[in-house]
């Protein structure tokens, strides 16, 4: 698998990574064209992209750090759905904006526990206990859904002193609300746990040959379980982000695919975190060129087309790299123990 | 003479015991999803019994309560049978929305666009128009699948909300109806002659839908189509040894699979809607899923589960009305359904039913790469 060791060799390491450090590269190009003859648009344009990457990378990282212990979550759009309604609420029953979020935490983490359930223990197949989760949030945020509530607040940016006053890069990366920080320190948090921990290493160990972990020693089930609860808490504090920092308030089916979108995301980045957080970039690019695009009103296309842009990438981005990346060796299978 | 006899009333007792057994799992997780549901409603302050007693007044009390729940019965039987039908190769359908718009849109455009034809022509030429839009739609994730190894879950759904923008667009832009007084984004009303009738309580297209669903079930068991499709959904690796073009096969069951959603979807708009309207046939396609597991993902299971959830939906404005209990409540126990379905480790262990020797399973989730 993909771990550092593997970067020694510079002819893997390009074959590996030499597509995204090129479309970096061709990006960084073109935001310094784009900066000198635009600045405000480019401005707003980055710092639109980062935010709308936010629930997309905290999605691939719910979905990849279950896939690494080899569970499947095709129920993020769900998890954050329900977070993104139970933090509204929250907030709307006690104005609390930290307990809100709390709560879409807590109920995400729920949610990937019923998974874990589901798939680990009564190993339903797990595409559809994902489905479940997602008819299952679908009708319950339905049912107490009413409209016309609103809530007193939301989470706004907060600028990080003498940081946020650089050109370009202050605005865009030093003056953001709290879950936009919080998701960057997780990728990195992630990477750490899962390449540099006993718990990484064992995650990977049961993703890639279960029985041989279980040989070792490693609780197959436990490893499972906490992952996936884990990514859970993920995908809610994805789902908060939506209602309590984009948004500020909560609209039926509002996450809209970004569930599903966050597997592609995650299969785009190769089941890593920094690399899941370069494609959910390229995504919330994508986002915000259409936002840009439709208000800006310089090109004369209809908006539903220019709507399609992030779904179109996903099917582009699943059938160029699908067959290149490869997922953990158990994906997808329940584990069995012998005797 | 009495040997004879007593084998022949002990092999009846056998089937019956089977049958019995093979429904118990979907009959016992409808039963514990209303219970909870009833939980759920009385905890938000109404009386479960009203509810459900209006719910069922509403669906089954008159004449006009079975025209709507056959009517929304219909698309239900079309959209459960392709995700059933995909099931059958191990391929997770939930595209069945997407396609099921384009069949909608496509059935009104030749509905409303194409004059001077009788009806015994012009009916028939929207369905198929529907059809095959619908088919066309469906031959995109297959061969994704196929040739890219990009799976059929995530393109699915991405093609649903793509087709949501392109049925947006073009009811809002060039099939719009221009018609005076309109500002809503919908396309023309169809012509008579592309109308699908109802007689009575008996809307054409639940006759239409029974038939898809015998020509699914023949296809699927009588065909040799039918049995490379289950073979590849068992075991891809024996099919391909066993000399079975796996690639066409996907792709074909894809096809069929959307054509049966296409259909849906032209057959709602021409026997129910009269035009496309962009919102009209939400969540159809999802609700196919729940249709399509809860009976068991065989062509006549998907008929009494879809009449089961197509109630559902006919009585659900009755229920809000008598019992001031919002439809929403409908999804929630059609989730609770399709949750305990899927478990049917729990409903097993509650009702003390083993499993069905025989039984399939089917498995979807082999990892995001081709098989």
């Amino acid at each position: 698998m993909s771990t550092p060791a593997s970067y020694a060799n510079p002819k893997l390491f390009w074959k590996r990574w030499g597509g995204l450090i090129v479309t970096t590269v061709l990006i960084l190009a073109a935001i310094a064209y784009y900066y000198a003859r635009e600045p405000h648009v480019t401005e707003a344009v980055l710092a639109s992209t980062l935010r709308q990457s936010v629930p997309l990378v905290l999605g691939a990282l719910c979905g990849l750090i279950g896939e690494r212990s080899a569970v499947i979550n095709i129920g993020i759009e769900g998890q954050m759905l329900l977070a993104a309604f139970i933090a509204f609420m929250v907030n709307v029953w006690t104005g609390n904006l930290l307990v809100a979020v709390l709560a879409g935490v807590f109920i995400g983490a729920v949610l990937g526990l019923l998974l874990a359930f589901m798939s680990v223990t009564l190993k339903i197949d797990q595409i559809i206990g994902g489905t479940v989760i997602n008819i299952l949030a679908i009708g319950l945020t339905g049912y107490f859904y009413q409209v016309g509530l609103s809530a007193k607040g939301k989470l706004n940016p907060i600028p990080l002193g003498p940081l946020a006053k650089i050109p370009l890069i202050g605005p865009v990366l030093f003056d953001n609300p709290p879950i936009t920080y919080a998701a960057i320190i997780l990728v990195f948090v992630v990477h750490y746990v899962l390449f540099y921990t006993p718990w990484g290493l064992r995650t990977r160990a049961v993703g890639e040959h279960p029985r041989a972990a279980d040989t070792l020693g490693i609780n197959v089930y436990l490893v499972r379980y906490v992952n996936v609860t884990i990514g859970g808490a993920l995908a809610g504090l994805a789902g908060a982000y939506l209602s309590l920092e984009a948004v500020g308030s909560f609209d039926r089916l509002m996450t809209n695919g970004r569930g599903f979108v966050a597997l592609a995301v995650m299969i785009f980045g190769k089941w890593t975190p920094l690399g899941s957080f370069g494609a959910a970039l390229l995504f919330g690019f994508a986002t915000a060129l259409q936002t840009q695009l439709q208000f800006g009103g310089k090109i004369n296309i209809p908006p539903q087309f220019i709507g399609m842009l992030p779904y179109l990438l996903t099917i582009i981005v699943l059938a160029g790299f699908v067959g290149k990346a490869r997922p953990p060796a158990a994906d997808g299978i329940p584990y069995e123990k012998e005797g | 003479m009495g040997d004879h006899e007593q084998s022949m009333t002990s092999t009846v007792w056998e089937a019956t015991r089977r049958y019995l057994r093979s429904v118990a799992v979907p009959l016992g997780a409808v039963l514990l999803a209303l219970i909870i549901g009833a939980a759920i409603i009385w905890i938000s302050g109404a009386s479960p019994w009203l509810a459900y007693k209006a719910l069922a007044k509403g669906a089954f009390g008159s004449a006009e309560g079975w025209r709507r729940t056959l009517e929304k019965t219909t698309p239900l039987i079309f959209s459960g049978l392709a995700v059933a039908f995909a099931f059958k190769a191990g391929l997770f359908n939930i595209g069945a929305q997407g396609q099921l718009l384009l069949g909608a849109i496509t059935a009104a455009w030749v509905g409303f666009a194409v004059h001077g034809l009788p009806w015994a022509i012009h009916a028939p030429l929207a369905l198929v128009a529907g059809l095959i839009a619908g088919g066309l739609y469906g031959y995109i994730p297959g061969a994704l699948k196929t040739y890219t190894g990009a799976h059929e879950v995530i393109t699915t759904i991405m093609l649903n909300y793509i087709a949501m923008g392109l049925t947006d667009y073009l009811a809002n832009g060039p099939w719009k109806d221009t018609s005076e007084g309109n500002i809503v984004a919908r396309t023309p009303e169809i012509l008579p002659s592309a109308h699908l009738p109802t007689w009575g309580w008996l809307p054409l297209g639940f006759l239409l839908a029974l038939a898809v669903a015998v020509f699914a079930w023949w296809v699927l068991e009588r065909t040799t189509i039918g049995f490379e499709i289950r073979t590849v959904g068992r075991n891809p690796h024996a099919a391909r040894y066993g000399g079975m073009k796996v690639a066409r096969t996907i792709i074909l069951t894809m096809v069929i699979s959307a054509m049966f959603a296409g259909m849906g979807g032209a057959v709602e708009t021409q026997g129910v809607i009269g035009r496309y309207q962009p919102g009209f046939n939400a969540n159809l396609g999802f609700d196919g899923i729940t249709v399509a597991l809860l009976g068991k993902t065989d062509p006549f299971g998907v008929i009494p589960a879809a009449l089961l959830l197509g109630a559902m939906r006919a009585g659900s404005s009755q229920m809000q009305f008598d019992a001031h209990v919002a439809k929403e409540i409908t999804d929630v126990i059609q989730a609770l359904m399709l949750f305990f379905v899927a478990a049917d480790m729990i409903v097993r262990w509650l009702l003390r039913v083993k499993a069905a020797e025989g039984e399939e399973k089917i498995t979807l989730s082999t990892g995001w790469g081709s098989h």
